[in-house]
């Protein structure tokens, strides 16, 4: 039997959110591909890829649109079968401007010629096919995953951590991943520490989600033959808990110091759902093309989880989900710690996507701003160890001599600090500016 | 569809407000106001509402005249003037409660920038300018249950009521005690809030309940006193029940602008203000040391601060290597 693994250390601070999961129990759904898709040519770090299409051109599902040269980049695939109808400039929510191809749907629902299930026998393999897949960081910074794969041999990497924890309230993709596929999910983490010859896999699940512990335990227990080298971590509900510094900290007791990378203590972190999603790519030869987006939040007349084509509209998607009951101040991608407001409901799903969330005024109402108090509640919450208050004071006067010394680089804006200010200050976004204070000055 | 609302993460929050916080201090000093008045006569009553006023009407005008927004509606003034009206004698008379007050709110607390700006707590500064000022009004004690016998003379007590010596006080002149429960349930001599210890620890069990302060500060403060005083041989009792200790350490040491941030630079606070009381208590001429005691550790919050700023994540790790 394979025993669940405790946590070893614990998070400092952090913010106690409400964890809202209305949707833990929605069976995903497929959405038919809508009328039109627009696929940015930016949806990782790193360099854009140039479209290698041209409007009036046809295309099928899966088929490579956009790629690029550059090693930190991953290539773009069609997500429908259409015509392409225009290549046009695209104002991004993080205000840089892309190319975006438009593709008209022709509900022939054509899969590209050549698709099928890959075959990985070594590292270099695994790689490529983790290019091929297209498939990036999907927790949210959309980090290629083949270059974070590309260990080197003398990596001293043991520990694959599988982020599974869902720290963030409202989104349940991830949940109903381990849930829908957890025969995937174990295979993905299989193969990869097979071919990165890593010893030990943990699958880190907070403790709010035992459907999902158990239907991961139920496939490890299934397969008698299989070595306990891969176990459940049951991690403790508390925001920011899957951040990935925190992941590692809790999981393996080991502590990745500022500026250095989980591999620098032997770790490497996969999102849930890229594992299971690049096992499918192995399986079928299908790349990223459709992503499960968990859709809530209090303007959303009937929240679920759906399997939508990227590129889709964020109201494309609500619209499948019933539409709005009620105005929405605010639409997010992501969730309402670290997601992104959205000015437009047609902005395209991205790769790195994982909900929708359309907020009420009295979800997310704005607090009056009014003087810090220092009751001490961003130092308390900072799982980082920094005091947000007084980076405050130091990024107001443009000390970045101060700010280096404080550490605000080690910020991961999880906005913990933010979420408990009394004084409603908008701590995150003074974060952002004293990174920008010290960045300017370093330039200097 | 309406304009959508754009802006940094994080999209919830908390739910707590300064003014929540505020009211919740309100709150947890409402038994400490009840015990006063039950104590010491409507005339406790009388001194809590004028120093409330004018610390409100104070916190207004001041306001205005520098042209910055009104700030009355957080309650933090509401606090101040409750805590400086209970580290009165309940005979004061009423105008130096009131200039008490206006020290409190405008000099120290809007001329230094309002609230969260102010280096030392408001009420204790008030406390001690009158205290300087008014050394033989602010030691004229009365009675508990003066009132009672007094009838029409409720309001202002009489030569009789008066003169009665504080514990500490007695103490120190070899004087006869009051019982200890009699200590505990305030019926002795003191300022109108110190007396009550069961009202003072209902506030502190509410504030902590309601996380509106951690317990480091307070426990590290008394824990101190009254170990340094036992170590002296006095009564552990005696001095956790006698004088402003726990007003100070449950009410004026834990507010919030005047102490550090971090909880290794709360423990050197509450360490520090415990420490300075002992040693008033032990060797001054002065019977009491709470106020001065918090009033020299609030000077030097800024460099506990500096002191005890934590390292971020994984810094020490890395130097470690």
């Amino acid at each position: 039997m394979n025993a669940i693994l405790k946590p070893v250390s614990k998070v400092r601070g952090g913010a106690a959110t409400p964890h809202f999961k209305h949707t833990a129990d929605k069976d995903s759904v497929r959405m038919p591909a809508p009328g039109l898709v627009v696929i940015p040519m930016q949806q990782h770090i790193g360099a854009p890829c140039r479209p290698v299409v041209k409007p009036g051109d046809l295309v099928t599902v899966g088929q490579v649109i956009g790629t690029s040269d550059a090693f930190v980049s991953a290539p773009i695939h069609s997500s429908i079968s259409g015509k392409v109808k225009a290549i046009r400039p695209l104002l991004m929510s993080s205000g840089a401007q892309c190319d975006a191809v438009h593709i008209e749907n022709d509900n022939q629902d054509t899969r590209c010629e050549g698709i099928a299930p890959v075959t990985v026998t070594s590292k270099a393999e695994l790689l490529e096919a983790c290019r091929n897949s297209g498939l990036v960081g999907i927790g949210g910074a959309g980090f290629p995953l083949h270059v974070k794969l590309n260990l080197k041999d003398d990596s001293g990497v043991d520990t694959l951590l599988i982020n599974a924890a869902e720290c963030e309230p409202y989104i349940t993709s991830d949940y109903r991943e381990c849930i829908e596929f957890p025969e995937r999910v174990v295979a993905g983490i299989a193969l990869v520490m097979e071919h990165l010859g890593i010893v030990r896999g943990l699958i880190c699940v907070e403790d709010n989600k035992p459907d999902g512990i158990a239907a991961l335990l139920r496939v490890l227990n299934a397969d008698p033959g299989r070595k306990q080298d891969i176990q459940v971590v049951k991690l403790p509900a508390k925001y920011p808990q899957g951040a990935e510094k925190m992941l590692i900290l809790t999981a393996t007791g080991r502590k990745v110091p500022p500026g250095a990378l989980p591999s620098d203590v032997g770790c490497l972190v996969m999102n849930v759902s890229s594992i299971s999603v690049l096992q499918h790519y192995i399986n079928t030869g299908m790349p990223l093309v459709r992503k499960r987006i968990t859709v809530d939040g209090g303007a959303i007349r009937s929240p679920g989880n759906v399997f939508v084509p990227l590129g889709s509209s964020i109201g494309d998607v609500i619209n499948f989900c019933g539409g709005f009951k009620s105005e929405p101040v605010k639409i997010l991608t992501g969730g309402p710690m670290m997601g992104t407001a959205q000015y437009d409901a047609a902005m395209p799903i991205l790769k790195q996507n994982n909900a929708i969330i359309a907020l009420t005024e009295s979800e997310t109402y704005e607090p009056e701003e009014s003087a810090c108090i220092r009751c001490g509640r961003c130092v308390a919450a900072c799982p980082m160890s920094l005091m947000p208050t007084l980076i405050e004071r130091y990024a107001r006067a443009g000390d970045a001599e101060r700010l280096v010394k404080v550490g605000v680089s080690s910020c991961m804006e999880c906005g913990s600090c933010a979420f408990s200010c009394p004084a409603g200050r908008p701590l995150v976004q003074y974060m952002k500016h004293a990174k920008l204070v010290q960045r300017k000055a370093g330039a200097k | 569809m309406n304009k959508l609302l754009v802006t940094v993460s994080p999209h919830i929050k908390s739910g707590r407000t300064v003014r929540s916080l505020m009211l919740d201090v309100v709150i947890a000093l409402l038994p400490a106001c009840a015990a006063a008045v039950v104590i010491f006569g409507p005339r406790a009553l009388l001194v809590l509402l004028t120093c409330v006023v004018f610390s409100v009407l104070g916190e207004a005008a001041t306001r205005k005249i520098l042209k910055r927004p009104s700030s009355i509606g957080d309650f933090s003034a509401v606090i101040t003037g409750i805590l400086l009206a209970l580290n009165l004698p309940v005979a004061i008379p009423l105008w130096m409660a009131a200039l008490g007050s206006l020290v409190a709110i405008v000099i120290v607390k809007q001329l230094f920038g309002g609230i969260g700006q102010n280096f030392v707590n408001p009420a204790i500064a008030g406390r001690i300018v009158l205290m300087v000022s008014f050394p033989a009004a602010m030691t004229t004690w009365a009675k508990p249950f003066f009132y009672l016998a007094e009838g029409a003379n409720a309001l202002s007590p009489s030569v009789h009521a008066i003169s009665s010596a504080t514990p500490l006080a007695a103490l120190a002149e070899g004087a006869e005690l009051p019982q200890l429960l009699e200590m505990f349930l305030g019926i002795r001599s003191g300022s109108m809030g110190e007396t009550c210890a069961l009202a003072l620890l209902i506030g502190f069990v509410y504030l902590l309940i309601r996380k509106v302060i951690s317990p480091v500060i307070p426990l590290c403060f008394v824990g101190t006193t009254v170990l340094l005083t036992a170590l002296a041989g006095f009564s552990p009792f005696y001095e956790l029940l006698s004088g402003g200790l726990l007003l100070g350490a449950i009410f004026m040491a834990t507010d919030y602008t005047t102490s550090p941030l971090t909880t290794k630079g709360k423990v050197i606070f509450g360490v520090g203000c415990g420490f300075i009381t002992a040693v008033i208590r032990l060797f001054a001429s002065l019977p009491e040391g709470v106020s001065y005691s918090i009033l020299l550790m609030n000077i030097l919050v800024p460099h506990i601060e500096t002191l005890t700023t934590p390292r971020p994540f994984g810094e020490k790790e890395a130097r470690a290597k």
